[in-house]
């Protein structure tokens, strides 16, 4: 817990995005992602408006274009595998550069990649501007189980300790002269492993019982409810109502 | 492989969805049993206050351990998957929620996968993985000799087939609802292909994983629990059978009634068959395209049953082709649940009349047995 309370994805900031409630936020992202994936790949224009709607939403929260770009990198893989697709995919085949493609494979690219990097990039604004234990509350309060969120939240809370247990895991073996290179090595990572997981199991149970001498029953109290006016409610969706807007014009064009 | 936004179209990712929910309510429920319920015994009813911070644990470890890197020579190295993993070491609901709950957090953010494949994700990587791996791991432990070697061997089998089959499950999905229309034998060869390579490698270090914690601590290896020896201690220089303790064994565990269970199956069953086969694609499967393409349905015979009301999928008089389908899909499910309730229960029927003539023959009067 050396680096404060955030975690390293959130970008601290005071913008009307970081303010509203969390489950609206969560509720927002929801329903633009299903909206984008709704749209006809053949409305290129209607990804650039879409595009243009997020960084209106970047430009409010003050999420500088650097960091997006940044966080998009997670995409990589799959842009390898987009551009894959025009070279193995069916159907009639056009001549670009010398390189025999195919139509559809073409349109295939584009619509994995213009609907999965807007889903990136919602996903990345969603978790710059709200708060770890903030996007939990917002879960309940959207009415996942309790108890997966519970879950959930150890998870988090926990991620970090069993990361830093790992790492000091492989400070030791390295520090006695032990370097993975090959197959022939996997025994001895398989074995950290093991114990990691029966550190980490322990760790549970102690964790357990701790809480249960603290008057723990199954279920976290409530302690700040958070609860949403109609105006950040209207706030928060005008982002998919956009969308959808958008959308049904790239239907009916 | 995390499947983004975009890859499975809308109406397919929200049936994937539904089925996921379905599958993490049921587990939900079955992870409270597994991890052993309440410490209270009076507050049996309410149960599961062990389950958050231990499948928590778990969910963290599993996070984790996907970042250590296994390298496989020639500067490239993999990672664990988990999901058998988590099926051996803790069960198969824990599993699944864990591996969820993981894939969850990866969505929301690391947007590590879309929001909308989400579903997709859960049902390949979590449902299926950790359901295949748990199944393929008892049926073995059950028929091997009952040692610490077969388990490492059945936690080798499990993993390595349960890889390939998520790969399986997402080519399906993708069959019915994929945005590009690569064919679909190219899919099948390049998944499960890339998949029994990646299955290899999970199963080695899934084997080596579970052989190490089944050597240290072998009671919670969640599969291996039929394995414990009873305790033995030497008195002079003899090994005697160390006296039962008082505490009974955790064994009552599947006391619960099934119907929500039944019903939760049921209801998924029905919304993929009826509404997903709405949507499918009218193309030929990709078995029938190939048999198309390579004129091996010329000789195929019309089947028997080619002329029954439900032949090829569609019912009769309905002109809509996939109102048809669904249609055909509903009745097919529940002609299946019909059937398989009757097996069930002349099974069950018949098993309960074998242990009622036993104990009369045991008691040597007619007692009710309450079953």
């Amino acid at each position: 817990m050396g680096a404060g309370h955030a975690h390293k994805l959130y970008r601290h900031g005071h913008s009307p995005v970081h303010a509203l409630p969390p489950h609206t936020k969560l509720a927002a992202v929801l329903a633009f992602v299903v909206v984008v994936v709704s749209t006809p790949r053949e409305a290129m224009w209607a990804f650039a408006a879409y595009a243009g709607l997020l960084g209106l939403v970047a430009y409010t929260a003050r999420v500088p274009a650097g960091f997006l770009l940044k966080r998009l990198l997670i995409e990589v893989p799959f842009v390898a595998f987009a551009v894959l697709l025009p070279f193995v995919a069916e159907g009639e085949r056009v001549g670009v550069l010398g390189l025999s493609l195919s139509v559809n494979g073409l349109w295939g690219a584009w619509n994995v990649l213009a609907k999965g990097t807007l889903g990136v990039a919602a996903s990345v604004l969603l978790a710059s501007t709200t708060e770890l234990r903030e996007l939990l509350l917002g879960l309940e309060r959207l009415r996942l189980p309790p108890l997966l969120v519970q879950i959930a939240s150890f998870m988090v809370r926990y991620g970090d300790v069993i990361t830093d247990e790992m790492r000091r895991m492989r400070i030791a073996r390295e520090s006695r002269g032990f370097e993975a290179r090959g197959v022939r090595h996997w025994g001895v990572l398989a074995k950290s492993a093991g114990a990691l997981f029966i550190r980490s199991y322990e760790r549970g149970e102690r964790v357990h019982l701790a809480m249960v001498s603290r008057g723990y029953a199954g279920s976290m109290p409530v302690i700040d409810e958070v609860t949403a006016s109609r105006a950040q409610w209207s706030y928060a969706l005008a982002l998919p109502c956009a969308a959808l807007v958008v959308c049904l014009l790239g239907w009916t064009l | 492989m995390h499947a983004p936004d975009g890859f499975i179209n809308a109406p397919v990712s929200a049936a994937a969805g539904l089925a996921a929910a379905g599958a993490i309510a049921v587990s939900l429920r079955g992870a409270r049993r597994e991890l052993g319920g309440t410490s209270r015994s009076s507050a049996a009813g309410s149960g599961g206050e062990r389950t958050a911070p231990l499948a928590g644990l778990v969910a963290a470890f599993i996070f984790a351990v996907q970042m250590l890197n296994f390298p496989v020579g020639a500067g490239t190295s993999g990672h664990l998957l988990g999901g058998a993993l988590a099926a051996i070491l803790v069960g198969p609901y824990t599993g699944v929620l864990c591996v969820s709950v993981v894939l969850l957090m990866q969505a929301v953010l690391f947007a590590d996968g879309g929001l909308t494949a989400l579903g997709v994700n859960i049902t390949t990587m979590a449902i299926t993985t950790t359901i295949v791996a748990y199944a393929l791991f008892r049926g073995l432990v059950k028929v091997l000799p009952r040692t610490r070697r077969s388990v490492t061997a059945a936690a080798f089998v499990a993993a390595l087939v349960s890889v390939p089959a998520s790969a399986v499950v997402f080519t399906l999905l993708y069959a019915v609802g994929g945005t590009t229309d690569v064919s679909l034998g190219k899919v099948a060869t390049a998944m499960v292909g890339v998949h029994v390579l990646i299955g290899v490698g999970e199963a080695v270090i899934t084997a080596l994983t579970v052989g190490a914690v089944v050597a240290v601590r072998p009671d919670l290896v969640h599969g291996a629990r039929g394995l414990r020896q009873r305790l033995k201690l030497r008195v002079n220089g003899e090994l005697v059978d160390a006296p039962a303790t008082s505490e009974p064994e955790p064994v009552p565990v599947a006391a619960r009634s099934r119907r929500t269970v039944w019903i939760t199956g049921l209801v998924t069953s029905l919304v993929l068959a009826g509404f997903v086969s709405f949507y499918a694609s009218a193309n030929p499967d990709g078995l029938e395209k190939v048999a198309t393409d390579h004129g091996i349905d010329q000789k195929a015979e019309e089947h028997a049953l080619a002329d029954s009301p439900l032949a090829d999928y569609g019912v009769e008089d309905v002109d809509d082709a996939r109102l048809s389908g669904g249609l055909a899909g509903v009745i097919g499910v529940g002609v299946t649940v019909v059937a398989g309730s009757g097996v069930f229960w002349v099974v069950r029927r018949r098993r309960t009349d074998d242990r009622r003539t036993a104990a009369e023959a045991d008691s040597g009067s007619p007692t009710d047995v309450g079953v």
